[in-house]
């Protein structure tokens, strides 16, 4: 069954080693140097690296893993849709910026009205809800006018489509709301001391906090409900759930919305962590959910929240312990760079992520 | 495989009438015509099967038989003609309509939901019922007959042999609780001592009351238990004969029982 090794899979090799090498040689140099903060290499390719501290590492993982709870739940979206109709929905993206903008619409008027900063979960529970419930309607509408029609298409026919839908939603909300980017109201005082024994921010609590109850939320709905179970069949074998009784087109647009609440919630996240949103917000952090969908196995649940928080970490500690000690130049700008390396890695080293499985080869379409 | 003593769960279904008159047929085609979008594949097929019956449909490779269940079943919808169950015409309804009405497939190649377990491929079979006293009968139902099953239940049904596989597409239609059962080459890839099992089963779950229509290409088999018979040659019924004349057929026992 091998085929012959060619010129393409040798370079492939040579890529994954390089690239397995480089971060090893990160790792292994970012250890030396905090071990021995004066050894030679450091000095030689990293002269001016700052000594990172405990507390200031544990700051970049805390900081990263909430990022990435975000991710995670935007990548839900785009798993959860390659799962049952085998495409990648570029327009998820959009999604999320739709709720975090609308969320940011509501909590200002909240604000205005003096209610944010006296009742702030009240509040927060309130335009989580406006959130969610735009980017539910942005996935159905989506789902129903652009991606329906097309349904015995080709993917590449669909996928084309959703980079088209990214750029509608974009120039929608760049023209209903303009261009200047526009600001959450400040998060309630007291969430911004620290928690306890724990010592991490309040705020990265909550976001954490809203985000596991939200992936909680998801897995009783598909492991434990009827129509979770229904969303499984339609995902492996459409004709033969159809047969089951299943209602295939409900299911399909089932899947868009819950796809599109948990970016809804997502979006707030975004709000409650950065505050500024525009009418590209949607842009890198839909990549990077996408990388994580993909890192975790694209259509694997778990592996999608898990692959966020992995994306999240990445990028905020790799810049300091990869990047860093191989002695690359403001290696915390390069903090998105991350994402799309490990994207790379994944595709180079296991093409179906940590979780996905390989089908065998009757089951590939 | 199965246990002799296996029965079926009473059957007390309100919602379905029984039809007294012997002229009704259960299910029925009338006149299909079948494309798939040029391709003209069923040309005017009629069949009518009564309640209780057992019988089979024959015909060689792409002559049209799995076309003609996925239009009973409205997986494809007729260019012309009609499907009928009971009498009612039911050509432009949903699947789900049908399964309602009691119609339910074991599908060519099985077709499980191999990444779900074996329970959850079971339930699925349900998926349209709401009565769960009755669905938990017939899932111990399931198990006489295949007993198996009970060890492999949290098992991913992709995991499991040819055979295991066999029984749940079978368990799982039959967790429907189907008034008519079609299968679509059910001995397919099975061994020969476990295709002889198969027919087995299927005489028993006839005989717990459920009226079977199997597509066969096994025709001696399927004819020594069937009651009647249809023989489809490239869309058209060519035959159409108790199982006794066709197992006497000249031309059939040429062409399709391997008669030497
Ligand atoms: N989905 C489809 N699209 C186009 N042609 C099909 C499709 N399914 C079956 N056919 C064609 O219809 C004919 C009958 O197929 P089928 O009903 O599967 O035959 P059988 O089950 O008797 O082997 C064949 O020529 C087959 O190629
Ligand atoms: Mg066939």
């Amino acid at each position: 069954m091998r085929t012959p090794r060619t010129g393409v899979d040798w370079f492939l090799t040579f890529l994954r080693l390089l690239l397995l090498g480089a971060a090893t040689l990160g790792v292994l140099l970012f250890i030396v140097q905090q071990v021995y903060p004066d050894n030679l290499i450091t000095r030689w390719v990293n002269p001016v690296s700052a000594n990172l501290t405990a507390s200031q590492f544990k700051g970049l993982l805390v900081s990263g893993l909430t990022q990435g709870a975000m991710y995670g739940l935007i990548a839900l979206g785009y798993s959860m849709v390659y799962g049952v109709l085998g495409f990648i929905n570029f327009a998820h993206g959009e999604v999320f910026m739709a709720g975090a903008m609308t969320g940011m619409i509501a909590s200002n008027k909240l604000d205005d009205a003096g209610i944010w900063e006296s009742n702030f979960l009240g509040s927060l529970a309130f335009v989580l809800a406006v959130a969610v419930a735009t980017s539910t309607l942005a996935a159905i509408a989506m789902e129903k006018v652009a991606y329906r029609p097309l349904r015995n298409s080709p993917r590449l026919v669909l996928l084309i489509t959703s980079v088209g839908m990214s750029f509608f939603i974009q120039n929608a909300s760049l023209v209903l709301l303009g261009a200047k980017s526009k600001s959450y109201p400040r998060a309630a005082e007291w969430l911004n001391g620290n928690v306890g024994v724990i010592d991490v921010r309040g705020s990265r609590l909550l976001v954490i906090a809203v985000a596991g109850l939200s992936a909680v939320a998801l897995w009783w709905l598909v492991e434990r409900t009827k129509t979770g179970m229904a969303m499984r069949a339609v995902a492996e074998d459409a004709e033969i759930a159809a047969l089951m009784g299943i209602k295939v087109n409900r299911t399909i647009v089932t899947v868009f919305a819950v796809g599109g609440a948990m970016a809804g919630v997502a979006g707030i996240l975004w709000g409650l962590m950065f505050r500024s949103v525009t009418h590209s917000t949607g842009f890198l952090p839909g990549i990077k959910a996408f990388s994580a969908a993909v890192l975790g196995g694209i259509g694997h649940l778990g592996g999608a929240m898990t692959g966020g928080l992995i994306i999240g970490a990445a990028e905020s500690v790799g810049p300091i312990v990869f990047f860093e000690p191989l002695g690359v130049q403001g290696a915390t700008q390069l903090k998105d760079a991350v994402a799309f390396l490990v994207l790379v890695g994944v595709l180079l080293i296991r093409p179906s992520g940590l979780f996905g499985e390989r089908l065998p080869a009757e089951d590939r379409v | 495989m199965r246990s002799p003593t296996a029965k079926r769960p009473e059957q007390s279904s309100p919602e379905q009438p029984e039809q007294s008159s012997p002229e009704q047929p259960l299910l029925e085609m009338r006149s299909v015509n079948t494309h798939y979008g040029a391709v003209h594949v069923l040309r005017n097929v009629d069949l009518a099967i009564y309640k209780g019956e057992l019988v089979c449909l024959l015909g060689g490779n792409a002559s049209g038989k799995s076309t003609t269940l996925k239009t009973l079943l409205g997986m494809v919808k007729p260019t012309s003609g009609d499907v009928l169950i009971d009498g009612e015409v039911v050509t432009s309804t949903s699947i789900r309509y049908r399964v309602l009405k009691g119609l339910t497939m074991v599908p060519e190649n099985r077709r499980l939901f191999k990444r779900l377990t074996v329970k959850k491929n079971l339930a699925l079979g349900a998926f349209l019922r709401s009565d769960n006293a009755a669905i938990v009968n017939d899932l111990e139902w399931v198990f006489e007959l295949f007993p198996r099953l009970k060890q492999r239940l949290n098992q991913k049904a992709g995991t499991l042999s040819g055979g295991e596989q066999q029984m749940v597409a079978i368990g799982r239609a039959l967790m429907s609780k189907p008034r008519i059962l079609l299968m679509d080459e059910p001995s397919m890839g099975l061994s020969p001592a476990l295709v002889k099992q198969n027919f087995d089963l299927i005489q028993q779950i006839h005989a717990s009351g459920i009226t079977v229509f199997m597509v066969e290409q096994n025709a001696n088999l399927a004819l020594s238990i069937a009651d009647r018979g249809w023989v489809l040659q490239t869309g058209q019924v060519v035959l159409d004969d108790t199982a006794g004349n066709l197992l006497a057929h000249p031309e059939l026992r040429a062409s399709y029982l391997g008669d030497t």
